[in-house]
């Protein structure tokens, strides 16, 4: 990564442009060329820098549900039962932590009832109970970070 | 539906599984989206603009990976505190600079006293213990119990995947 690089995700975590040419409008903020821009980000997708370039949907805004779980995953198991819970398309994100509860994921579902759906599964697939952290309030969500 | 939700049409719902892996990469990728999807490219840039004021796009652009920007100790500080005062709370730790997401979530007594999340990310362990340290300065005697889980290994990052 070099300071362009830098500039670039510090300044496209939000607020990318609705109009006809975002890409130029974005690029003249940075003061660089549209074709530059596209390259780099290009560029940083694939090794990886950014997971992902474009809207990041909060499913609850449209009736779905999005929730928090976590599994105590006995550690001869835990390759067998990462593969059995990142085969779900409903499971979004998954991360190892340490702790008792070593596997922390969340599942995305467009309806409510995709939540219980998909965790029957998962206790079925992996023998394993799910503990479930709903988001009763959230305080803040703003994940930016600096380059 | 409950309050604050809109019911995305179907071309709405296109929109989304056209967009949920990324946008194109191209001078107008607005109007590449419309005709991938056989629409204009105002319509296109109304409904995102719609879905953005609304709340189902949260934000448009670019997700980093933590660990490719050196954010190697990212940690989920949670704190036991008291229910009757989790309000006041948790809005104090959501305004302190470092914390990127807080929540209230329920407790799984007696394995999970837990019951206010606190996301942290530091290039280092030390950055980040320090981070959890101002929150136990800012929760005082309101912390009964409180814990870091870091994250050792991601084990999958697609972002909302919604079927076809």
């Amino acid at each position: 990564m070099d300071e362009i690089d830098r500039a670039i995700v510090n300044a496209l975590q939000g607020d990318f442009p609705i109009c006809d040419e975002p890409y130029r409008e974005a690029a003249e903020k940075l003061g660089i060329a549209e074709a530059e821009l596209i390259a780099r980000l290009g560029r940083l997708l694939e090794e990886k820098t950014l997971t992902r370039f474009g809207p990041m949907f909060q499913v609850e805004r449209m009736g779905g549900a999005f929730v928090l779980a976590a599994l105590a995953v006995p550690e001869a198991d835990y390759e067998r039962v990462a593969a059995q819970v990142n085969a779900l398309p409903e499971v979004a994100h998954n991360y190892r932590r340490e702790h008792a509860l070593n596997m922390w994921f969340v599942l995305a579902t467009e309806a409510p009832e995709g939540i219980q759906d998909a965790i029957g599964r998962i206790e079925r697939s992996t023998g394993l109970a799910v503990y479930l952290f709903p988001k009763l309030k959230e305080y803040f969500v703003e994940m930016k970070l600096a380059a | 539906m409950g309050a604050g939700t809109v019911q995305p049409d179907a071309d709405d719902r296109r929109l989304i599984m056209a967009t949920q892996g990324g946008l194109p990469l191209v001078p107008r990728p607005y109007h590449a989206l419309a005709e991938q999807l056989g629409l204009g490219a105002e319509d296109v840039m109304a409904r995102l603009t719609r879905l953005l004021d609304a709340g189902v796009i949260r934000r448009i652009g670019a997700v980093p990976n933590h660990y490719a920007l050196g954010y190697t100790a990212n940690g989920m500080s949670v704190w036991d505190v008291p229910d009757e005062c989790i309000d006041k709370l948790g809005e104090q730790v959501g305004r302190l600079p470092f914390v990127s997401h807080c929540y209230h979530r329920p407790r799984h007594l007696p394995h999970w006293p837990y019951n206010l999340f606190a996301m942290v990310h530091g290039k280092s362990r030390e950055e980040v213990e320090t981070q959890v340290q101002r929150i136990a300065d800012l929760l005082g005697g309101d912390s009964r119990a409180h814990d870091v889980l870091y994250s050792s290994r991601i084990l999958k990052k697609t972002g909302l995947r919604i079927g076809g």
